[in-house]
Formats: structure tokens, C-alpha cells, sequence
């Protein structure tokens, strides 16, 4: 019996997921627009496209393999999976133990993998650009993660993220200069792996600097729909690793009664509208950069995850 | 027993080799000797699997052959057994391989005779139980791949790799013949028993850590003794290169285990961070120099470099761990070090026969002469696609699990009391996360640019699958990398005699974990099950497709590419390897390599295109190889006068020689 | 002393280190300015800070002296001579931000150890806040060596200084008066400094200190 509750719970927390995902997107974009003095589209806007864009037929490239239509479901069910491994308002999932950090990281990547592939399948060249780009960024973004998890884990003595999540929350963690070191090369890193200014312009079309759209250019269809949702689950994957991993507040335990779990739910969503917020402002008051600037700033990134982990393995006390 | 059927089985390759001398020029004989070579590596894989169980004991043998003192003495031990193992899996499939691709060869009486003499080379070395018998299959089996290496000795660039692996090659077995003489000391113990129990004072155990290093490193192709690796691999037939990459760099991963951990005795503090340095920076410039290439052979021998960093990255925690003696930690670091060496030998094999039928089909080794071969082998472009994802360490494949156990080793570091090592694990973590993400990278475009997008020359249009053999020994590959991902704790169970027998402990059992995950140290620490994560992937990428189909839309039409409203019927416009790596040659490679890149604009009213140009540099070549190589010139050329000296003043020479000799003996204190 | 002084102590100096990597990350002269005022800032609280836990009154002062010089008037003096002169606003450097910051990496390395070695007795608080503050002092000597300008030499002179004061507050008990003098030490080289600057503009027309090896006869 408390097997099927667990299941249930987790089956919720998928959902829950999979169904916060476009509104997070709606939301920053929503914040963005009155930022900047439009009305801008309603919040629910995402779900609309994603419901018309998956009742239109797609329109295949005639040069496109059989790798160019598996692409976005492999990279839907790799995205989807890390992000339900990710604690919302609760941790002790389920499933916990399948993956650690390292792990969600690692089926991240595998996404962007395919990604980039699709990218280069149909031979053209916005495709090319666009996956060279991305794999020059992810080149960066992936190592500096991986710091920022050493850091984490050896802080937390752990890299499962619900034990993570769990000192986190206890009073043993104390201020640590490697934590905030973590703290800002985790917010680089999220940036340049979702996409956002000044890395890449979200909401561009046509632009030579272009990099995540450039390679769903040719995508249409479902298949826009999913990479598109995958691109809204990954936004609430990173806002859920920071919010679980440096606002561990209102995170419940496993064995949390309902009206605990209810407030956990509604903890998290708050913290999911102020990441938004927060990245709408930011994305507003800041210029993109230059493609060739960018390693620069993840390489910054890169830097301060490096410098954390070597204060963690230098002294216990940083 | 077993050890006496291996031997036996190589015995039996040795007379397939005679046999192959005989009748390599009948058309059947291609098939006979590789089926005969697969079925000998199978019996003695099967008999090696036994000790890799734990069902048999090691096994002590000495055949009356070689020196007539010492005799040939082989032992099969739990470390043999793997390696062994490794060797026996790379040989029968890249002979079942061959069994297609060898008979695309114009002259099998290159190949045929070598291919099961080489086999035997490498199962000698493994097995060799004294530093005689070592050293003579070591050399053995250099001489045989360097035979294969020249197979195709016409060609201007083959009679470079092959002058350079042998001198390389010598160089390596040089060392490796030092360390012994330092090992066997002035009694002359060669048995590796007799090593064993002789105890190395300090400074000669350093001197044969640092030439194990330079041998075995030289053969693995540790940077900078790397260079001749990305020449020679590619030069031999494929499935030869796959057991050169796949399966030779790591008998020479053995030499280097069995002397440092087995013979070698107490490593001292520094030990450990000779190897760690080596093996970071090796997996850095591995995948960088990979990255730059655009022939997919030595693409992918660049990146064994990387995968031998990373095998050493791992060894060298197990040494940090064992210096300390932190034995579990130690077990760790080792275990995932052998399983990278078994991972890299299933993908990297795999890699290369793919390589080895894209060039049977096409022609072209060249990438930005391929492209879309995706739609004519499609079969090939599948399992070259999980070779791909395997070696980028993609979740749930197996080259994840290595890695993983990897950064679970260092994640144990920071209690190693030495300060070096509080500044080195970091960076080499690091270093190896960079490599990791970088080869990622180097397969997007391997892959990309040899498999996805539009032909770009008309050899790749009449392209056609490959042979019904060589589709089996990738697919059997391509099966081997799921398997391994998913279900890794038997593999790490298999490796647990060898890290007790070399450090002491061993990782828990992993057998009856809940749902198969691997737990290396505890429950709460970390954990990964690769069989869920596939799981899920699958069901949730299966749920989403079934309910999109049947809830929303499944029609489909086919249009001309989009492109932003810039239609391009040219596939000369697509992204070339060389354009595809020119962020990353950017980023890295202006340092690294000191690429320069310049534009040759024609002059006005010319024809000529305008070129890009793009310089690159091999650093290491110039600053180390050719100094050296300079040295020995003007040296020769010196010496080049001893040649025209008469026969009388030659007998004086050696007169004189003879005469200094006795007299050093005479004042000998 | 409690675990949380200890560790907003830490953090603060560890901020330190990040914002003169933050220094050396700038391509801007204008932003460079912005990010010393704000180096200098975190140095007035972290000085504050220590005063509160010392119990020290006399590093308040040290604290508004390093708020009022260095977080407020040496950047605008330093701002308007950039606007006076017409300095050339994006900074040259000698080696390339990645580099630069890789050699960071490895100086911060070497003073954490250097320090955690040399001082095993002392209390850990100090022990950690001086290799933090080591680490501060070598990132101004780097950011002096790799940077061509002028402008942004004195910028590195004035975190180096950043750093000794860190380094001072966190041994207990050192006078009042060392701080003050240290403090006017530090304005009248900003003076002659600033001076220099106009000096070397109007000799050779820009700040550039190669000009200046030029006119030594000194081969780049």
C-alpha cells in the first residue's frame, strides 16, 4: 500500500513537472514584456502553442535521416527524466537512488548530444552553426557544473540530490565561501545552458548569433512541441537544483503528513515565480554578448567552480 | 587447466599464422584463418571467463622454451585473466569482423600471417609469468603490429607511421627492459615470484616507476610519447586498428599495472602524482588534438590518447589511495580505471570497424569528403551511433559508469593528508570533466559530419551496407556497450579479485542491490542504476510518442529544407569538420595549438577561390621530437666518417676498445 | 567566537578574492572602476566585520576610511581622469582573460597552501583569513603585471593595498595608528601616481606604458 502512495506521489511529481514547465516559460516571458512596458502574451500562451504546434502536421526536410524524427523524443524522455529527479517540494523521491547528481547532469548532456546532432542531420548550414556553438558552450558549461557538484558534494558529503537537498535544509551547513562560489557559477552556468541573455536570445529567429534555434531550426510540428517543452523542463530543472539546493526552506521530508506536503507545494512554487522574476529582470538589464566572449564567461564559471572545490579539498572549514 | 587451454589456443594461432604463410593466396583463405583465429580466441576466452568468475585458482605453468636456466614460466592470475579476457573479446570479434572486411584486402599475404601472430603477441605478454618471457612477447607483438602497420607499405604516410612506431616502439621496450634489469637486480631474479618477494630499495623502486612509465606509457601512448599512435593505428587495416586501439594500448596498461602495483613494491608520496598529472594532461590533449583532425581514423586514435589519460587518471587515484592506505578508496579508483580499460576496448573496437566500413564503402577516411551516409548504411550509422554516445559517457551507456566511478574516486580525495595531491586531485578532476565534455563534442561532429547531412562527393551516393559479418561484430559491440551500461555491477563484481589481489580490498558486492544500481562506497553516499535510468527513458520517450500519435497528430509530409528562407541546393555549404570545430580551435586552440587562421585572398580579376587558411601546430613535436631528432642527425652524420676508415684502422678501433675494457677491469677496486 | 562570525568572516574575505577575479575578468575601464569601488566596499565591511567580533573600535575607523577613499573617492577621481585624459576606454592586456585568470587560479592555490602550512599553530580563523588575503595580494600583483594601462595598474596597486589591509585586520590588536598611516600612504601614491598620469599624458601623449618602454629604448 505505501508503495502504490509512493508511486502515486512521485507519478504526481512528474506531472507536476512536465504541467509547470510552460507556465514558467509564459511567466518570465510575461515578466519581461511589462519590463518592458508591453502588454505581452497571457501566461498560458506556451500551452496554446504547444497545443497547436502539436495538432499541425510536420514538415520533414527531404534530407532528413530517421535520427532527425527519434531526436526530439529522446531528448523529451532524457530532459523529462533528469527533471523528475530533481526534489520539488519534497525529498526522498522514489527513485532517488537511480541517479545522483552527476548522473542528471550526464542525461543533460545526452540531450543536448542529440540536440546537436539533429542539429548537423538535415545539412544545412544554420544547423552547422548552431550545433558548433552549442557544443563549444556545453564544452565549458559541463565541466563547471561538474565542479559546482564536486563542491556541493563535498560539502554534503553526498552527490544524491535528496540527501544533498537534505543538509541543505539542516543547520550544520553554516555560510561557506565555497557555497557561494557555487552559488554564482551554478546561476553562469544555468544561463548558458538554458539559453538565456546574454548567451542566447530565447525569443530570436533570425540572427546570425543564434545557437539553440538555430538547431531546431527545421524542426516543426510535434517535434517543435517537444524540444520546446524540453527547453521549459530544463528552465525548471535548474530553477528547482538552485531553489532545492540553496533555498532548501519548505522542502518536506519523505514522510511529510498532507497539509505539510501542500505548503511544500506551495513553497515551491513561489520559488519557481521569484527564479522567474529574477531571470526577467536580469535578461532585461543586460546586453547579449558576443559569441566569442562567451567562453570567456563560462570559463569564469569554470574558474570560480574550480576555485570552491579546491577551498573544499584544501580546509574543511571554507 | 585453463591456463593450459589459453596456452594452447595460442600454440594453435601460431600454427593458423604458419598456415596462413602456406595458403594466404587461395580466395577461401581469408575466411579459414579468421574463423580459425575467432574460434581459438573464443575457447580461450571462455577458459579465461572461468578465473574472472572465481571458479578457478590462478594457475602456474613452465614450458622448457627460451633461456635454458630460467625456461617460459606463465601464469594466469586474476589481472592476467581480465586482461586476457579483454584481448580474447577485441580478437574474436575483429577476427568475425575481418571475415567480411578482409576480403576488400589487395594483399591478404600482408595480413593473413600476421593478424593471428599478433593475437598471440599480446596473449603472451599478458600471460608471462618472468621478465624474459615478458619482454620477448612484448616485442613480439610490437614486431607483428608494425608487419600490419606497413600491410599497406606504398603509400608515402604508412612508411612514416610505420618508421616512427618503430622507433618508438624500440624505445618503449628499452625502458621496459631497464625496469626489469632494475627489478632483477644484480642476482638475476626474472621470475616475477622472485621480483616479488625481492623488496626495491626507494630509489631504485622510483627509477622503475618512471621507466615503467616512459615503456608502457610510450606504448599506451601517454602524452608526449604519444606521437606515434595517431600515425600507425590509422595506417593498418581497421580491424587492425581496433585491436591496436581497442585491445594492444591496453596490454600495455597492463605492463604498466602489473610493475607498478605488483612488482614495484611501496609506492612513495609522489608516485601517485606523477601518474595523476600525466594521465590529466594526456586526456586533455587527446581529445583537443582529436578534435582538430578531419580524417575519422585518426580521429579516433586521438581520442584513444584521451581514454588511456583517463585509465591513468583512475590508476593514479588507486596509487594516491594505496600510498595512504586508504585500501577501499583505492579499490575504487582502481576498479574504475580496469573498467574504463574493458568500456574503451568494446566502443573503441566498435568505432573503428565502423570507420574500417565506412571506407570499405566508400573509399574516403576523409570526413569532408563524406556525409550523409546515414541514408545508404543505415545499419552502420546506428551502431556507430551508440559507439558514439558510449565514449561520450552518455547515460545509460557504458562509458558512463567508468567515468562516474572515476568522480566518485576523486569525490574521496580530500582525505589524502599530502598537500600536492589537495591541489592536484581538483584539477585533475577538472581536467578530466573538460575531456569528458570535449570528446562529447568530438563525436557530434565525427558523427555529424561522416554520418548526417547531404553527401558531399559522388563515391558516398553509390555508397552500400556493409557485409553481414562485419554487421554482426558491431552489433554485437554496439549490444556489449548497452549491456555493460546498464547491468555494470557484474562487471565491477568480476574486477573485485584483481583489486584485492593488487591493493587490498575490494569494492561491496554489487550483486544484490535493490534493482541492480551500483553503490561503490554507500546507499546515502551515491548511487546509479543505469538499468532504471534506461528504463524510464524508454518508457517515458515510448509514452510521449504513443499518446502525440494517437491524441494529437501523426501526418507528416516531406518539403525542401527551410534554412531560414535560404535554400542552398549545394552540400558544399554545410558545415565541414573543419568549420565545425573552429569555436572550440578558438577557444582552446590558439594556445594549445597556435592556430592561426588567414584568409588567401586572390588578386583582383583572378579566378581562384578565396581560401581560408588555417595553421596549426603540434607543440610537443616541435619542442621535443625535433630537437632530438636533429641531435641524432648531427650525430650521424659525425659518425659518418667511421665508414670510410680502412680495415686496419677498424681492427684498431676494436683493439683499443678491447684493450680500455680489460684495463677498467684490471683497476677495478 | 561562534560558528557564524567565523564564517561570514570567511565569506566576506572569500568575496574579496572573487571580486579581484572579477578585476581581472573586466575589458572595460569604466566597469573595472565600478568593480574596485565595489572590492573596496566588501573590504570596509569585512573590516567592520572584524571589528564587531574583536570588540575592536579602531578598525571602524579603518573601515570608513576604507569606505569614504577607496569605495568612493579614488574611483570618481580615478573616472574623471579617465574622462579628462580620454583614455582609451577598452583595457589591453598583455595576456588573454582565460590565461590570466587560470594563473589567478593557480596564485590563490599556492597562497592557500603556502599559508595553511606555514601557520599550523595559529587560530584557524587567521590562518584562513590570511591566505585569503594573500591570495587578494598576488591577484593585485598579477593584475599589475598582465595590464598595459596605466589606469588600470594603479586599480591592481589599490587591491593589492586591499589586501594588506585585510591581512591586518585579521591579526588582532594591530594600532590605530598603522592603519591611518598605511591608509595615507596609500593616498599620497595615488596622488603622485595621478600626477604621473598627467605627466606621462602630456610627454607622450597617451598612457600606454609601452610608449614609455619605447622611449627607454627597451625591446617588447
Amino acid at each position: 500500500m505505501a508503495v502504490i502512495a509512493d508511486f502515486a506521489v512521485q507519478g504526481i511529481e512528474m506531472l507536476l513537472v512536465l504541467l509547470l514547465a510552460p507556465l514558467l516559460t509564459g511567466f518570465v516571458r510575461k515578466v519581461k514584456a511589462r519590463l518592458l512596458r508591453r502588454q505581452g502574451p497571457p501566461v498560458i500562451q506556451p500551452y496554446r502553442d504547444l497545443i497547436r504546434l502539436m495538432r499541425k502536421e510536420v514538415v520533414l526536410a527531404e534530407s532528413a535521416s530517421w535520427l532527425f524524427r527519434v531526436v526530439p523524443y529522446l531528448i523529451f524522455a532524457a530532459t523529462w527524466v533528469a527533471a523528475s529527479l530533481v526534489p520539488t517540494f519534497r525529498t526522498g523521491l522514489l527513485f532517488s537512488w537511480s541517479a545522483d547528481l552527476i548522473a542528471i547532469i550526464a542525461l543533460l548532456g545526452s540531450a543536448r548530444f542529440f540536440l546537436a546532432l539533429a542539429g548537423m542531420d538535415v545539412g544545412t548550414s544554420f544547423g552547422g552553426i548552431g550545433s558548433s556553438r552549442e557544443v563549444m558552450i556545453a564544452s565549458l558549461a559541463e565541466p563547471a557544473m561538474m565542479m559546482i557538484v564536486f563542491t556541493l558534494a563535498l560539502i554534503a558529503g553526498s552527490t544524491q540530490l535528496s540527501t544533498m537537498a537534505e543538509f541543505m535544509a539542516s543547520p550544520a551547513v553554516g555560510l561557506r565561501v565555497s557555497l557561494a562560489l557555487a552559488l554564482l557559477a551554478l546561476i553562469m552556468v544555468a544561463i548558458a545552458e538554458n539559453g538565456r541573455i546574454p548567451i542566447d536570445n530565447p525569443a530570436t529567429h533570425l540572427e546570425l548569433t543564434m545557437v539553440h534555434e538555430a538547431m531546431v531550426l527545421e524542426y516543426s510540428g510535434r517535434h517543435l512541441a517537444l524540444i520546446e517543452l524540453s527547453a521549459s523542463l530544463k528552465l525548471v530543472l535548474y530553477v528547482s537544483l538552485i531553489a532545492c539546493l540553496f533555498m532548501p526552506w519548505g522542502l518536506k521530508p519523505a514522510d511529510a503528513g498532507m497539509p505539510d506536503l501542500a505548503f511544500g507545494v506551495a513553497a515551491y512554487i513561489g520559488k519557481l515565480a521569484l527564479g522567474a522574476f529574477l531571470l526577467a529582470v536580469f535578461e532585461s538589464s543586460i546586453a547579449k554578448m558576443r559569441v566569442f566572449r562567451v567562453p570567456e564567461f563560462l570559463g569564469a564559471a569554470l574558474m570560480l567552480g574550480l576555485l570552491a572545490t579546491l577551498l573544499r579539498f584544501v580546509s574543511r572549514s571554507f | 587447466m585453463t591456463l593450459w587451454i589459453t596456452l594452447s589456443c595460442t600454440a594453435i594461432l601460431l600454427l593458423v599464422a604458419v598456415f596462413a604463410v602456406a595458403a594466404g593466396r587461395e580466395a577461401a583463405a581469408t575466411y579459414v584463418v579468421y574463423g580459425l583465429c575467432a574460434l581459438a580466441a573464443l575457447t580461450s576466452l571462455l577458459a579465461t571467463l572461468q578465473h574472472l568468475l572465481g571458479l578457478a585458482p590462478p594457475a602456474i605453468v613452465t614450458l622448457p622454451l627460451g633461456i635454458p636456466w630460467l625456461g617460459a614460466h606463465f601464469r594466469l592470475d586474476a589481472l592476467s585473466a581480465f586482461f586476457l579476457a579483454v584481448v580474447d573479446l577485441g580478437a574474436v570479434t575483429a577476427s568475425i569482423f575481418a571475415m567480411g572486411y578482409g576480403r576488400h584486402e589487395e594483399a591478404p599475404l600482408r595480413v593473413l600471417p600476421f593478424f593471428p601472430a599478433f593475437l598471440v603477441g599480446m596473449s603472451l605478454v599478458v600471460l608471462a609469468d618472468d621478465a624474459f618471457t615478458f619482454l620477448l612477447s612484448w616485442e613480439f607483438m610490437s614486431l607483428t603490429s608494425w608487419a600490419l602497420v606497413m600491410s599497406h607499405h606504398r603509400l608515402q604516410e604508412n612508411i612514416r607511421a610505420g618508421y616512427i612506431y618503430l622507433v618508438m616502439a624500440s624505445f618503449g621496450t628499452l625502458m621496459l627492459l631497464l625496469a626489469f634489469g632494475l627489478l632483477a637486480g644484480p642476482e638475476g631474479h626474472y621470475t616475477f615470484a622472485q621480483i616479488r618477494a625481492a623488496h626495491p630499495t626507494a630509489g631504485l623502486a622510483a627509477l622503475v616507476l618512471i621507466l615503467a612509465l616512459t615503456g608502457a606509457g610510450s606504448k599506451a601512448g601517454l602524452v608526449p610519447l604519444h606521437v606515434w599512435l595517431p600515425l600507425a593505428h590509422p595506417a593498418a587495416p581497421s580491424h587492425v586498428s581496433a585491436l591496436m586501439s581497442g585491445v594492444m594500448t591496453k596490454i600495455a596498461v597492463y605492463g604498466f599495472v602489473r610493475i607498478v602495483f605488483d612488482l614495484a613494491g611501496e609506492p612513495a608520496w609522489w608516485w601517485s602524482m606523477v601518474v595523476l598529472a600525466v594521465g590529466g594532461f594526456t586526456a586533455v590533449m587527446g581529445v583537443l588534438y582529436a578534435l582538430m583532425q578531419h580524417d575519422l581514423k585518426r580521429l579516433l586514435a586521438y581520442h584513444t590518447v584521451e581514454n588511456i589519460g583517463i585509465i591513468f587518471i583512475g590508476l593514479g587515484l588507486a596509487l594516491a589511495f594505496k600510498t595512504y592506505g586508504m585500501a577501499t578508496a583505492s579499490a575504487l579508483a582502481l576498479t574504475a580505471g580496469l573498467l574504463h580499460v574493458f568500456n574503451h576496448s568494446v566502443f573503441k573496437s566498435l568505432l573503428f570497424f565502423g570507420a574500417g566500413a565506412v571506407l570499405t564503402a566508400t573509399g574516403e577516411r576523409d570526413m569532408e569528403h563524406l556525409g550523409g551516409l546515414i541514408h545508404r548504411m543505415p545499419q552502420t550509422a546506428f551502431v556507430f551511433l551508440v559507439g558514439c554516445a558510449a565514449i561520450s559517457a552518455l547515460p545509460p551507456l557504458n562509458g558512463f559508469v567508468s567515468e562516474w566511478l572515476t568522480f566518485q574516486a576523486i569525490l574521496l580525495s580530500p582525505q589524502l593528508p599530502a598537500w600536492g595531491l589537495k591541489l592536484l586531485v581538483p584539477t585533475v578532476g577538472a581536467l578530466l570533466a573538460l575531456s569528458a565534455a570535449l570528446a562529447a563534442a568530438c563525436f557530434v561532429k565525427a558523427f555529424g559530419v561522416t554520418f548526417l547531412g547531404r553527401a558531399r562527393t559522388s563515391a558516398v551516393q553509390c555508397a552500400t551496407e556493409i557485409d553481414r559479418f562485419s554487421l554482426a561484430a558491431m552489433y554485437f559491440f554496439a549490444a556489449l556497450c548497452l549491456v555493460a551500461g546498464v547491468l555494470p555491477g557484474l562487471f565491477i563484481d568480476a574486477l573485485a579479485p584483481i583489486s584485492d589481489a593488487l591493493v587490498g580490498a575490494s569494492m561491496p558486492s554489487q550483486i544484490g542491490t535493490q534493482w541492480l544500481s551500483i553503490v561503490p562506497i554507500m546507499a546515502s553516499r551515491s548511487s546509479y542504476d543505469g538499468l532504471l535510468v534506461f528504463l524510464f527513458m524508454v518508457l517515458s520517450g515510448t509514452f510521449s510518442a504513443f499518446a502525440i500519435h494517437r491524441l494529437a497528430s501523426d501526418r507528416l509530409r516531406r518539403a525542401p529544407a527551410w534554412d531560414c528562407g535560404y535554400p542552398d541546393a549545394s552540400p558544399a555549404t554545410q558545415y565541414t569538420a573543419g568549420s565545425f570545430a573552429q569555436p572550440i580551435r578558438r577557444v582552446f586552440g590558439t594556445v594549445v595549438f597556435r592556430a592561426r587562421e588567414h584568409v588567401d585572398m586572390p588578386a583582383p580579376g583572378s579566378m581562384q577561390p578565396a581560401r581560408l587558411v588555417v595553421d596549426l601546430r603540434d607543440l610537443i613535436w616541435d619542442a621535443l621530437y625535433v630537437p632530438i631528432a636533429l641531435a641524432v642527425g648531427y650525430a650521424a652524420d659525425r659518425l659518418n666518417r667511421l665508414q670510410f676508415l680502412t680495415i686496419r684502422q677498424f681492427l684498431s678501433l676494436v683493439f683499443a676498445a678491447l684493450v680500455i675494457l680489460l684495463l677498467v677491469l684490471a683497476i677495478w677496486p | 567566537m561562534t560558528g557564524l562570525d567565523f564564517d561570514v568572516a570567511h565569506l566576506l574575505a572569500g568575496m574579496l578574492v572573487l571580486i579581484s577575479f572579477l578585476e581581472l575578468y573586466q575589458d572595460r575601464l569604466y566597469a573595472l572602476l565600478n568593480v574596485f569601488a565595489l572590492h573596496a566596499l566588501v573590504l570596509a565591511l569585512s573590516v567592520a566585520w572584524q571589528a564587531f567580533i574583536q570588540d575592536a573600535p579602531h578598525l571602524y575607523v579603518t573601515a570608513a576610511l576604507a569606505l569614504v577613499f577607496k569605495a568612493v573617492i579614488i574611483p570618481v577621481a580615478l573616472h574623471r581622469i579617465i574622462v579628462r585624459l580620454g583614455i582609451h576606454r577598452e583595457i589591453e592586456n598583455v595576456v588573454g582573460v582565460g590565461p590570466a585568470m587560470l594563473t589567478g587560479m593557480a596564485l590563490v592555490a599556492l597562497s592557500m597552501v603556502v599559508m595553511l602550512r606555514v601557520t599550523q599553530e595559529a587560530d584557524p580563523l587567521a590562518r584562513e583569513d590570511l591566505a585569503f588575503a594573500l591570495s587578494v595580494i598576488l591577484l593585485g600583483l598579477l593584475m599589475m603585471v598582465t595590464r598595459r594601462n596605466a589606469v588600470s595598474q594603479v586599480v591592481g596597486f589599490m587591491s593589492l593595498e586591499n589586501g594588506l589591509v585585510l591581512a591586518a585586520t585579521g591579526a588582532k590588536g594591530m594600532p590605530l595608528v598603522v592603519e591611518i598611516s598605511v591608509a595615507f600612504s596609500i593616498l599620497i601614491a595615488f596622488i603622485v601616481i595621478g600626477i604621473f598620469l598627467f605627466r606621462i599624458r602630456e610627454r607622450f601623449d597617451t598612457v600606454d606604458l609601452q610608449a614609455l618602454d619605447r622611449f627607454r629604448g627597451e625591446r617588447r
